[in-house]
């Protein structure tokens, strides 16, 4: 199952390689990994997508736990969350074409957001399976770039990871 | 007070209350050597080689429970001791790796000496640190003694750069008493709830056994141990890195369990109903083919890390903390309990044991007029009383110690289990000297191992460290040899060496005493002798039978009823290679 799991980790130097060093000595799989600072500018906030039987899942948090820059961490896909990826794709266009895109793109909620006489570059969020739809949607001959952020996602309600 | 960071450093670790530091110096590291020269406090044991080093610090640490200290240079200083890093890393060794780094301004230029230590250790420590500045250092040093010797131990490399070290630059110095590292507390006490479940199950137990690993020597948890078995009444095997933790003459222990553990020890563990696992990790030796390891069990697992637990076997009741306090809430609990463990069942399982044991796995040719290794151990046992610290190399001699020694206290066997570093036994056998001036200390090695840190008999000699080397030597990488024989067809690739030194005459060139033994009855004599030389080391290079196995054994991907016994005829002798 595909599981995304939101690390509250120190903000060293190499506490990211910590992390990676980790997936690839043990032979996890990551599908995405984002990390940025949060308002506590002592922690990085990573968010990291993997897939697994629920045994590897738990070996992955327990490992991410044992590593002593992990502060702490919650499995969103355990519960009630949002879940968002940015995505920015370029896309040639000709005249006829472009009613055509800009369509799509309303319909997915998407921003237009830069123009020149052959290319548009759309901006969308959202769960990952909607910009897949979003790409599926599109002639993919026309598609220049795709630039994704890889998701990140938050827990509903009042339940949150902080310290 | 003010001090410069090399006096930073060796302050620290008197602060902390180091013994000894093992270690070879380099560029990147003068000012800390030149602060070691000002100072009597803390004893520097200058090795021969930096594997060497941290060998002997992790054989220290083994032996008395303290964490060990290694100080190394930076680049080919910090290579040569990433193996005994890792080493201790896979046994749990507490171990604070002191090293040195180009100066911080020039990191990452590939300046001269300059590898990425913290890079290159990170998958095999529990945790580094690159110190960036002076008034961090102390501090630093605090927390790298904190993580390695508390939850489940490990070593910790402090990477100093050279600039930090600067003589010229002078900060206020305080060694903080505490440090507490937010995202690390490491658990102590059990869940009170699971111990109660785990307690219900084990007194209604019919054919239970207590699997007790390194865990338990690790968290000092041997005199609970005991208590917890006698006060159940039931069989217990340990693992190859738990030997000790429960006395191996007791009537209860039914012998190492795994690979090369006992008939009796496998059969009870395949057999058994309820199964607890006390500080130790379903390591591949020791579960044989997972599908069918334990078929009939319900597990309980105390461990200090919870990443121990449901790793490759699945457990029912998991118990997260130290043993020690969880046997001490475990014991209150079953003395209070009404319940108690059936005498109906427990008799009829001992009876099913005592079957077993008759197989007697562990027989040998004692006729061969060619030397036993096994018999050279035996020996080993009787002139030292049981009461000598045994340090081992890695391969068949490892195996033959770990059975025919029978260890009743903790902390007296010492090999590297998880790694398998061959080379381990001599250097940690000075460690464990050092510590125990006053106690016999034998490395049993192989004429393979032994060569691998062989320079360190210097080192034995400089810091009057006499420890005896039994060398079982078959002319062979025997382990590997014996892999061969069994799954090669007798294709004996390169595991013959044609030439092996005079290790009588290098002991004498390393200022020793050598011996070399090649007849049984000459085994006891030179024994006792080696050991009455109390103050010299003594080489005593034994040739043994050289086709000589380890037995009994489960093959590879086999399970624990599955197990190669020896054939008792057509003894070795008869199968001597030309
Ligand atoms: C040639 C060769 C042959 C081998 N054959 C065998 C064999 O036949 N049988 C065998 O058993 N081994 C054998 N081994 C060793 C094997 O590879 C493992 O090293 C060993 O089985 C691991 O022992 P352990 O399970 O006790 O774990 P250890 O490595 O000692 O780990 C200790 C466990 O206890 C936990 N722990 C630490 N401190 C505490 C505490 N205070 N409280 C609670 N938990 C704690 C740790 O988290 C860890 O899970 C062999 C090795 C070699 C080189
Ligand atoms: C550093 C290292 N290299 C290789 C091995 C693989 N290995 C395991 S046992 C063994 C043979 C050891 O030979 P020896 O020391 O003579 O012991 P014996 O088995 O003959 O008793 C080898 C090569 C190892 N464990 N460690
Ligand atoms: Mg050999």
């Amino acid at each position: 199952m595909r599981h995304i799991i939101s690390i509250l980790i120190e903000n060293e130097s190499g506490a990211l390689s910590r992390v990676a060093g980790l997936f690839s000595a043990r032979g996890y799989n990551i599908e995405s990994l984002t990390v940025a600072p949060t308002e506590d500018p002592s922690l990085s906030r990573m968010t990291l997508v993997t897939r697994g039987s629920d045994d590897i899942i738990e070996q992955i948090t327990k490992q991410l736990n044992k590593l002593i820059d992990v502060v702490k961490l919650i499995d969103l896909a355990e519960s009630d969350h949002i879940e968002r990826e940015l995505m920015m794709v370029k896309i040639r266009t000709t005249e006829h074409t472009r009613e055509e895109i800009r369509g799509i793109a309303a319909i997915f909620r998407g921003k237009i957001i830069d123009v020149t006489p052959t290319t548009y570059v759309v901006e969308m969020t959202g769960p990952s399976s909607k910009l897949d739809a979003f790409i599926a949607a599109i002639d993919g001959d026309t598609i220049i770039e795709v630039v994704r952020s890889g998701p990140t996602g938050i827990s509903r309600g009042e339940k949150g990871l902080h310290l | 007070m003010e001090l410069n960071g090399a006096q930073i450093v060796i302050q620290s670790l008197k602060d902390e209350g180091v013994e000894y530091i093992f270690g070879y110096p380099g560029g990147a590291v003068l000012h800390l050597y030149d602060a070691i020269f000002q100072q009597d406090d803390v004893k520097h044991i200058l090795v021969r080689h930096e594997q060497g080093a941290t060998h002997a610090a992790d054989g220290y640490a083994r032996a008395t429970g303290k964490p060990g200290v290694v100080l190394v240079t930076s680049g080919p200083g910090a290579t040569n001791a990433v193996t005994g890093i890792a080493t201790a890393y896979m046994d749990s060794i507490p171990m604070v790796i002191i090293s040195g780094q180009v100066p911080l301004p020039v990191i990452g230029s590939d300046a001269f000496q300059e590898v990425d230590m913290v890079g290159i250790t990170r998958p095999c420590v529990k945790h580094n640190f690159l110190v960036k500045d002076v008034t961090k250092l102390a501090e630093t040093i605090k927390k790298a003694f904190y993580v390695a010797t508390t939850g489940r131990p490990g070593p910790v490399v402090v990477d100093v750069p050279k600039d930090i070290t600067d003589p010229r630059i002078k900060v206020p110095y305080k060694y903080p008493k505490k440090v507490s590292i937010r995202s690390y507390n490491p658990a102590l006490t059990g869940h009170k709830g699971q111990i109660k479940k785990a307690v219900d199950l084990l007194l209604t137990a019919q054919k239970p056994i207590i699997y007790a690993g390194g865990g338990v020597i690790l968290g000092e948890g041997s005199k609970e141990l005991i208590e917890f078995t006698r006060l159940l009444e039931f069989p217990i095997t340990n693992t190859l890195m738990g030997l000790g933790a429960y006395p191996a003459t007791d009537k209860q222990f039914v012998g190492m369990l795994g690979m090369h553990g006992t008939y009796e020890a496998n059969m009870a563990m395949h057999d058994s109903d309820v199964i607890i696992a006390i500080g130790a990790r379903f390591d591949d030796r020791v579960t044989g083919k997972l599908d069918e390891f334990c078929p009939h069990a319900q597990i309980i697992h105390i461990d200090v890390d919870p990443a121990s637990i449901s790793k490759t076997v699945k457990v029912a009741i998991p118990i997260v903390g130290e043993v020690k306090p969880v046997l001490e809430q475990m014991l209150e609990m079953i003395r209070e309990s009404k319940k108690k463990p059936s005498k109906k069942a427990l008799e009829s399982w001992w009876k099913q044991i005592d079957q077993w044991r008759a197989v007697k796995c562990m027989e040998y040719d004692r006729n061969s007029r060619l030397i036993k290794p096994q018999y050279v151990i035996e020996q080993l046992y009787e002139v030292t009383k049981g009461e000598a610290y045994i340090t081992s190399d890695v391969g068949q001699h490892q195996m033959w110690a770990a059975q025919y020694y029978p260890f009743d206290k903790p902390r007296h066997w010492i090999n590297s289990g998880g790694l398998g570093t061959m080379g381990f036994g001599l250097p940690a056998a000075i460690g464990v000297k050092l510590a125990f001036p006053d106690s016999d200390v034998a490395c049993v090695t192989g004429d393979g191992s032994i060569q691998m840190c062989i320079q360190e008999l210097s080192t034995a000699l400089q810091y009057n460290a006499p420890v005896k080397i039994i060398n079982l030597n078959n002319s062979y990488l025997g382990m590997v040899r014996q892999w061969q024989e069994f799954t090669y067809e007798s294709r004996y690739s390169h595991s013959y060496m044609d030439t092996i030194p005079d290790f009588v005459k290098l002991a004498e060139a390393y200022g020793h005493v050598g011996m070399r033994i090649d007849k049984p009855e000459e085994v006891r004599p030179a024994l006792e002798e080696a050991f009455a030389l109390k103050d010299r080391t003594v080489f005593l290079d034994i040739l043994t039978d050289r086709t000589e196995n380890v037995y009994p054994m489960i093959e590879a991907g086999k399970a624990h009823n599955d197990m190669t016994l020896r054939v008792a005829e057509g003894t070795s002798t008869d199968r001597e290679l030309a």
